[in-house]
């Protein structure tokens, strides 16, 4: 028998295998397909301090290998999120992170103390990094010293996990990693969405409402690796890897990238089964490889 | 309960230059019930396809196990589809979004314009099954665009409006003598197409005190109520295409 149990700091996953904010709603539009408490993870929808209806239509252009979104974190709210959503959600025998985003310091931080009352969720996911919103998130993941304020903010007020996502939307995301666990952070994730654009050609107008959007799926996969492999070098804290993971081989070169985990995010909407495939895949892998554990693939890269 | 489930392409006929019916094999399971209205996303496995493609239920066969898609190519999606040989596999994500419901009156009318016209055959033979019977209007650019009118007629009275007059009342469908007349002889619209013509309709439909429930054919991506791409503003705000539509009574969209 493998183990693929994986510890990031005070969080214990069953498996390496969680899904990424934003492509998995609050895990219950895919409870027909998968078994969610078979996953190593769930991270929920962003979710701001106030609702937010996000952006207009168009929100979505398929690209080749991937899609751009707009979606602009149209969200109930942290206090509906408490009220009406979690109640649902908090039966999952899984661990339910929730993605937090805001526009100021403040917001981030009234945001990340609700849910630190939360019994059932054991960590945030501190979404500094959201291409799809004016002011606040993107603002705040591409300079070191905003990023740096939102974490040490939050840091206060949260004793649980906190991971913080990174854009990779930046010169140097190594240095903002750094930035990160120096504030506090007990894991960093990567990557968000990477900026981009669609035109339709026919009618001489962009595709999204808001012309620019955020590409995912599996067309970001090597400028996601390598940035996994940049950060995986330079922090101590634990690393979770995402952007266009398939499958389970595009899981586990991010593990030997240096992730300790991986999220999956787009190809869920390709494929609603492709977390169950992606952790019987790494299994395999490990049996084949002879090795026994998933720890062993971390940072395993013979370069 | 939404399904993933591995279809048997047993037929695929094309109907005009870009408008093909492909026919579906269920496998060892029963289908599932399936409301008019309602949709698949269908996997292509195709360079250039890389998100699945949301097709309307055009028609079932409960007996034989078997689903109808009406796929109009418009990208290399569809036509990735409509090139697959027989006995391709084809996988589809379903039964998807809320459908059309019945309606409190047997005066009916069903309006398609472009690929639109899918969702209505199923919609007509759900409607006769339940003792209505179903009237189409249906609009295109030229008589070459018309599609499967036979299988429509054996449902009911089928009205035709093209563009260019080569079939029926030339101009849109909402010049066809039947929308002309002070009081309409109808009182539910159905329809699915081009949001400008359904905008038009639904503009008929308040004028005239009547109910019309309209199809959206917004882009998304996956299918089931997690992304949020696939939106539209509603009196309640933004609503997902996708799982509170595709079907909409018009009055509550914000047209
Ligand atoms: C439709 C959509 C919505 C997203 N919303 C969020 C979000 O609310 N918060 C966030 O941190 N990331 C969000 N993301 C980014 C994903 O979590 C992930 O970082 C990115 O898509 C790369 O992974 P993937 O290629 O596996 O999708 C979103 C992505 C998509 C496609």
């Amino acid at each position: 028998m493998v183990d693929l149990k994986v510890k990031l700091g005070s969080l214990e996953l069953q498996n390496p295998v969680m899904t990424a904010s934003g492509t998995y709603g609050y895990g219950e539009e895919y409870e027909d397909f998968v078994d969610i408490n078979r996953l190593g993870g769930i991270v929920v929808k962003g979710t701001t301090l106030h609702p937010r209806q996000g952006n207009d239509y168009p929100r979505m252009a398929e690209t080749p290998m991937g899609m751009l979104n707009a979606v602009g974190l149209q969200n109930v709210g942290v206090d509906r999120f408490i009220s009406e959503i979690y109640p649902r959600i908090k039966k999952y025998r899984t661990n339910i992170l929730v993605n937090v985003s805001g526009s100021t310091v403040e917001e981030y931080v009234e945001t990340a103390a609700k849910i630190n009352a939360l019994d059932h969720i054991p960590g945030i996911e501190l979404n500094i990094s959201c291409p799809n919103v004016k002011e606040g998130g993107m603002a705040f993941g591409t300079s070191c010293p905003s990023t740096i304020a939102v974490t040490a903010a939050v840091r206060e007020v949260y004793n649980k996990h906190m991971m913080v996502k990174l854009s990779p939307n930046v010169t140097n995301i190594a240095e903002i990693a750094l930035g990160v666990e120096s504030a506090g952070a007990d894991s960093v994730s990567l990557i968000n969405t990477l900026l981009g654009m669609a035109i339709d050609v026919e009618q001489r107008r962009p595709v999204l409402s808001t012309i620019t959007g955020g590409l995912s799926g599996a067309a970001v996969k090597p400028v996601a690796l390598r940035m996994v492999w940049q950060v995986a070098q330079a922090v101590k804290i634990p690393v979770v890897g995402m952007g266009g993971i398939s499958n389970a081989e595009d899981a586990i070169a991010f593990m030997l990238a240096g992730a300790s985990a991986v999220q999956i995010g787009t190809a869920n909407f390709i494929d609603p089964k492709v977390t169950e495939k992606v952790i019987a895949g790494i299994e395999d892998y490990l049996v084949r490889h002879n090795m026994t554990s998933v720890a062993e693939l971390k940072g395993a890269l013979q370069a | 309960m939404k399904y993933l489930h591995d279809f048997t392409l047993v037929n695929s006929e094309r109907q005009t230059d870009d408008f093909v019916v492909l026919t579906l094999q269920g496998g060892a399971e029963p289908l599932p019930e399936l409301q008019p209205g309602q949709f698949a996303e269908v996997r292509v496995d195709a360079p250039g396809a890389y998100l699945r493609r949301p097709l309307s239920i055009h028609d079932v066969d409960y007996d034989k196990q078997q689903i109808k898609l009406l796929v109009q190519e418009v990208g290399t999606g569809t036509r990735a589809l409509t090139a697959l040989a027989l006995g391709s596999t084809i996988n589809m994500l379903y039964p998807l979004g809320k459908g059309y419901s019945l309606p409190d009156s047997k005066r009916v009318l069903l309006v398609g314009g472009g690929c639109g016209v899918a969702p209505l055959l199923f919609l007509g033979r759900y409607l006769k099954k339940n003792g209505i019977t179903p009237r189409f209007l249906i609009g295109t650019r030229t008589a070459a665009g018309l599609v499967r009118l036979d299988a429509y007629r054996e449902l009911g009275e089928v009205m035709v409006t093209t563009e260019d007059g080569s079939a029926g009342t030339k101009g849109y469908v909402i010049h066809h003598p039947v929308m002309k007349t002070e009081t309409p002889d109808f009182d539910w619209i159905y329809t699915c197409g081009p949001e400008a013509m359904m905008r038009i309709l639904a503009k008929y439909a308040n004028k005239h005190g009547l109910s019309c429930q309209v199809s959206l054919e917004n882009h998304m991506a996956c299918g089931i109520g997690a992304c949020l791409c696939c939106i539209t503003p509603t009196k309640d705000g933004h609503k997902c295409t996708c799982t509170d539509g595709p079907v909409f009574d018009s009055k509550y969209l914000q047209w």
